[in-house]
């Protein structure tokens, strides 16, 4: 047997590359700098993730799959990795001071970070099962460790004990499902595996069913949807309230980005099968998550439960399954970054060595103490609950407008009906802020420039997204579209 | 100035300007926030005269419009322009500001700052509602004046706040959402890819399709007048609210929901209109009595306001929903009589309250002595309110009691119960309020009447009085607006205008009410017309 060595592109892998090689180096220099040289570990990995980012754009516009259709170089890769990096960015801006406030700050934090951006960037690249499985693990054994990184504190062990063990057995589930597909279809290739689904006679029909079925819930464990969803809320709560951020937005993309690549890419065929499944997970999803955080009283859980629910949004645009559904779930998930990290970079701007104030009650009067933060945290809110003008409006706009365009109009109305729900316990949020009076100790908030940066940039994003939505929505739209199809 | 086609831009988007001053103005310097609010709405005021005398009254057509591309991917315009009865919405809105500003000036004392911004961005968000002409922008705004509002009453509030302010946003929201999926729908469905209201008029739709879209959206803007039985948020809300929240409220945002049934619910979905038609006057009628009936038991004073607006928006649907000239005018103009009178009302509530922290009729009695001024206007506006001829109630009343009894004598018949009643319990609360022996200790110090107090109430006396005795300057900018309206009501496309604008508008109103018995709307309404001596044109 003949064997030839593929076309390697250094330059279609140079975002991954240019990370991988930052981590090495933060490595060496956590390893072997002093303690003043350690304070550039989180500038350098911000250096590290701007080259990435326009490594990344460099790619944009172009639509071909190299390293022997292992990794794909295409519009949809981009815009993820631009998730991504943002989302990283935008951790190692809440991370810079509140790592050394919680004295957590080791170096392999953000080498950490870095790798599992690259897992997340290897899982949007994909466009095979067994990258988009290699990408997944090498993201969630990062967050594994991340998620535990408070060591002394026993919440964070135990979510990182948790997500680890329920993560492992979701890994199996997915790479089980990955093993019965590839049964079925003869290939782990996604181009592959859309073309046999495209013949007409469907080779051993109930393995593959088996297989998409475990791959919904592999996919659906990382993504948190109901009723794989049990992990979110004592994870996002134990874990430091930085990786939880980091949790919420870049994990939770990563996650949609493989999903809607293996369905939609490669699965397309069988939409109408996972069609009514995932109509279900997307009501029951959104449902469970906005009823649970309604009764929550923790701020980060209230957080987790609505992280959840926004996961159900998503999930509408993926059952639109039409161009305009798929190009709405990337323009949410961008949304949501924004408004989740800014949420929990509020979360951390407010706690105190030793005193996390995680109830939402302790924010009472913040609003007027301290209006900068209470106008940021009242715009993520209003954002969250989808009131214009605001980027969650938009986002959720695009994404009802999709199914309502693929006939799907009593998830539509399932979807607004649950955006009503949502909004009492995110306008709670703001009555405490501005409504309840101060308590008897005065709230002090500790100098934070670096978090206070990520406040203003998530803001304004968060308005900006929302009042021009062209920008990033023109864009996407047309590029994204032209290679799940 | 600037040009008239961005002068609603300017007039929407200038208190966002003040916004930005207030940003860079210590709190603690209040005076001066108090001042530079207080000039950024009347500028905002002054900059909106002219859209009142550069009108053009011969005209159905959108004026003042400006149309430019915002999110060219789904067709949405930031397309703005104002036809005959948004025209009049817009300047009460901008005429009533600064008198808020005015009123609130020794009332809120705590984070003037924030209370002033988010009046400003109430104003901005109220006028946009008004002179959208894009589905999306109109939502947008619809959506986004919740916020500020929201704060007004929760930051600002009385002891109930927090539940009335969450109270009025879940309402209002929880109606609108389902507004946003029949816009999803119109927009995906209607095979017209466009938000634009005006072409979106032209879509004839089927009936069934109508009926749904039409349920869909009257929800929401019912919640919003409120109508009957969506109004248990309205009491709570007005009550709870600061002066000017309360002000704000009756005169501008319940307007908001009439208004889009003018310009969204019926003409988009004339069939749909048609279909529930009885239904919707019913609970009008509903309103009237109830609204009339609750509020004369009420012993809080403002909550007593609060129902008589319930009684007096069921007259303004009543009269649109009659679907002829007198009707639709009159509600139009009852509309601003009800914006003036009723925010009137708050206003002196409000001061009354600043004076003895009370609400409650019975702390009261015998004012008269202490307070003759005070009196003295109380007096004209709730003449007003209950609908005396010669002020601005009574012009608005006659003619949608004309309009309804066109279409069904019954309706007339019981609906005038409702001014009866509103006669009984106004002129009753005035009675134990005003009358009688000063027999409360804590009363004989109050003192009368402000200078400033006098400043901001005497605008509102003014155009009570005027539009009372000279309405023909305000009906006459809306007959072409209205006319059209009623062509779209009647779900045809083919368009009427006038061509004869000498024709004093009152004088044909008050006249043909003779003309009651016919019972076809359509035909009503062009038999209106060539009785007015109007020559009726088709344009295509």
């Amino acid at each position: 047997m003949e064997f030839t060595l593929p076309a390697i592109k250094i330059g279609a892998i140079a975002p991954e590359l240019i990370l991988v090689c930052s981590a090495a180096g933060l490595m060496m220099l956590d390893a072997f700098a002093k303690e003043r040289g350690k304070t550039l570990l989180p500038i350098l990995s911000i250096v590290g993730l701007a080259l990435a980012m326009v490594a990344s754009l460099k790619l944009w516009g172009k639509s071909e799959v190299t390293f022997a259709g292992m990794v794909a170089v295409d519009s949809y890769r981009v815009f993820f990795n631009i998730i991504f990096i943002i989302g990283a960015l935008l951790t190692v801006l809440l991370s810079m001071n509140y790592t050394p406030r919680e004295e957590i700050d080791r170096g392999e934090y953000y080498v950490l970070v870095l790798l599992a951006t690259v897992g997340m960037m290897v899982m949007a690249a994909g466009t095979d099962l067994i990258m988009i499985f290699l990408g997944l693990e090498l993201l969630s054994i990062s967050v594994y460790v991340l998620a535990g990184f408070a060591r002394g504190q026993l919440k964070s062990n135990e979510a990182a004990l948790k997500y680890f063990l329920l993560g492992a057995f979701a890994s199996g589930f997915l790479l089980y499902g990955m093993a019965l597909v590839y049964g079925a279809v003869g290939s782990t290739n996604l181009a592959m595996i859309a073309e046999t689904l495209a013949t007409p006679h469907l080779p051993a029909r109930v393995l593959l069913m088996v297989g998409v079925g475990l791959l919904v819930v592999g996919f659906g464990f990382k993504v948190a949807i109901v009723p794989f969803h049990m992990w979110t809320p004592d994870v996002y709560e134990g874990a430091p309230t930085s990786i939880t951020a980091f949790m919420a937005v870049g994990v939770k993309a990563a996650a949609f980005a493989g999903f809607a690549r293996v369905f939609i890419g490669a699965l397309g065929a069988l939409h109408p099968d996972w069609t009514m499944v995932l109509w279900v997970l997307a009501v029951a999803t959104m449902t469970v998550g906005n009823l649970a955080a309604i009764t929550q009283s923790n701020i980060k859980r209230m957080l987790a439960y609505s992280s959840i629910a926004h996961a159900g949004y998503v999930l509408v645009g993926m059952v639109a399954g039409n161009e305009v559904g798929r190009a709405s779930m990337l323009f949410y998930l961008l949304a949501y970054t924004f408004m989740q990290a800014g949420a929990f970079g509020v979360v951390i701007m407010l706690g105190q060595k030793g005193e996390p104030r995680l109830n939402i009650t302790d924010y009472a009067g913040v609003g007027h103490k301290y209006p900068l933060i209470g106008v940021a945290m009242a715009i993520f809110m209003f954002s969250l609950g989808g009131i214009p003008p605001t980027a969650g409006f938009v986002g959720k706009f695009y994404l009802f407008g999709a199914a309502i365009k693929a006939g799907y109009v009593w998830l539509v109305i399932l979807g607004v009906i649950n955006s009503a729900i949502s909004i009492y316990y995110y306008l709670r949020v703001t009555v405490v802020m501005y409504m309840h009076e101060e308590g008897e100790e005065v709230l002090a908030v500790s100098r934070a420039p670096a978090v206070a940066l990520a406040l203003i940039l998530t803001s304004v994003a968060t308005l900006g997204l929302g009042i021009f939505p062209s920008w990033i929505w023109e864009p996407v739209q047309k590029t994204v579209n032209l290679l799940l199809g | 100035m600037v040009a008239e086609s961005s002068l609603l831009t300017w007039v929407v988007f200038t208190p966002l300007i003040g916004v930005a001053i207030l940003l860079f103005v210590k709190p603690e310097r209040e005076e001066l926030l108090r001042w530079i609010t207080l000039a950024v709405t009347l500028f905002v005021f002054f900059l909106s005269l002219p859209l009142f005398f550069k009108f053009n009254s011969d005209t159905y057509l959108m004026q003042f419009t400006q149309k430019i591309p915002w999110i060219p991917g789904y067709g949405i315009f930031y397309s703005v322009g104002i036809d005959g009865i948004s025209l009049f919405l817009v300047l009460l809105t901008t005429f009533l500001m600064p008198i808020c500003i005015l009123s609130s000036w020794r009332y809120i004392t705590e984070k003037i700052k924030q209370y002033m911004i988010a009046m400003l961005l109430l104003e901005m968000g109220m006028l946009g509602v008004f002179v959208a002409l894009d589905l999306f922008l109109f939502y947008i705004f619809w959506e986004a004046m919740l916020i500020p509002m929201y704060l007004l009453i929760g930051v600002w509030g009385g002891p109930r706040k927090i539940y009335a302010a969450i109270k009025f946003f879940l309402y209002t929201m929880a109606g609108s959402l389902l507004m946003l999926v029949a816009i999803l729908f119109l927009y995906f469905k209607s095979g017209m890819n466009t938000f634009d209201i005006l072409k979106l008029y032209e879509a004839g739709f089927p009936l069934e399709l109508q009926i749904w879209m039409f349920l869909a959206f009257a929800v929401a803007f019912a919640i919003k007048v409120p109508m009957f039985p969506f109004h248990t948020w309205l009491p709570d809300a007005h009550v709870e609210a600061p002066t000017a929240g309360s002000v704000i409220l009756a005169a501008v945002l319940l307007k908001m929901g009439i208004y889009g049934f003018l310009r969204l619910a019926i003409p988009l979905f004339p069939q749909g209109s048609l279909y529930f038609t009885p239904l919707i006057i019913y609970l009008a009628i509903i309103g009237i009595i109830y609204g009339a009936l609750v509020a004369m038991v009420q012993p809080d004073v403002k909550k007593l306001v609060a129902y008589s607006s319930v009684s007096h928006l069921g007259f303004v649907m009543l009269g649109i929903y009659a679907l002829n000239m007198n009707g639709i005018e009159g509600g139009v103009y009852q509309m601003l009589s009800h914006g003036l009178s009723t925010g009137a009302l708050f206003l002196l509530v409000g001061i009354i309250y600043e004076r003895r922290h009370t609400r409650l009729i019975a702390d009261f009695g015998g004012m008269q002595k202490r307070m003759p001024i005070f009196g003295a206007i109380f007096l004209i506006v709730v003449m007003s309110s209950i609908g005396l001829p010669g002020l601005n109630g009574f012009v608005g009343e006659f003619l949608i009691l004309v309009g309804a009894f066109q279409v069904k004598k019954i309706y007339a018949i019981v609906a005038a119960v409702g001014v009866i009643l509103s006669a009984c319990y106004m002129l009753w609360m005035f009675q134990r309020m005003m009358f009688g022996k000063l027999d409360k200790p804590e009363n004989e110090e109050v003192s009368d009447i402000n200078k400033r107090e006098l400043a901001y109430m005497l605008p509102v006396l003014v155009l009570i009085v005027l539009m009372g005795v000279y309405p023909s300057p305000f009906l006459r900018r809306m007959d072409a607006s209205v006319a059209h309206f009623i062509a779209l009501s009647q779900g045809k496309k083919e368009v009427y205008a006038f061509e004869d604008k000498a024709v004093n508008p009152v004088s044909h109103l008050l006249g043909k009410s003779k003309v009651g018995k016919s019972d076809g709307r359509m035909r009503d309404a062009q038999f209106t017309m060539h009785d007015a001596g109007f020559r009726v044109k088709r344009n295509r």
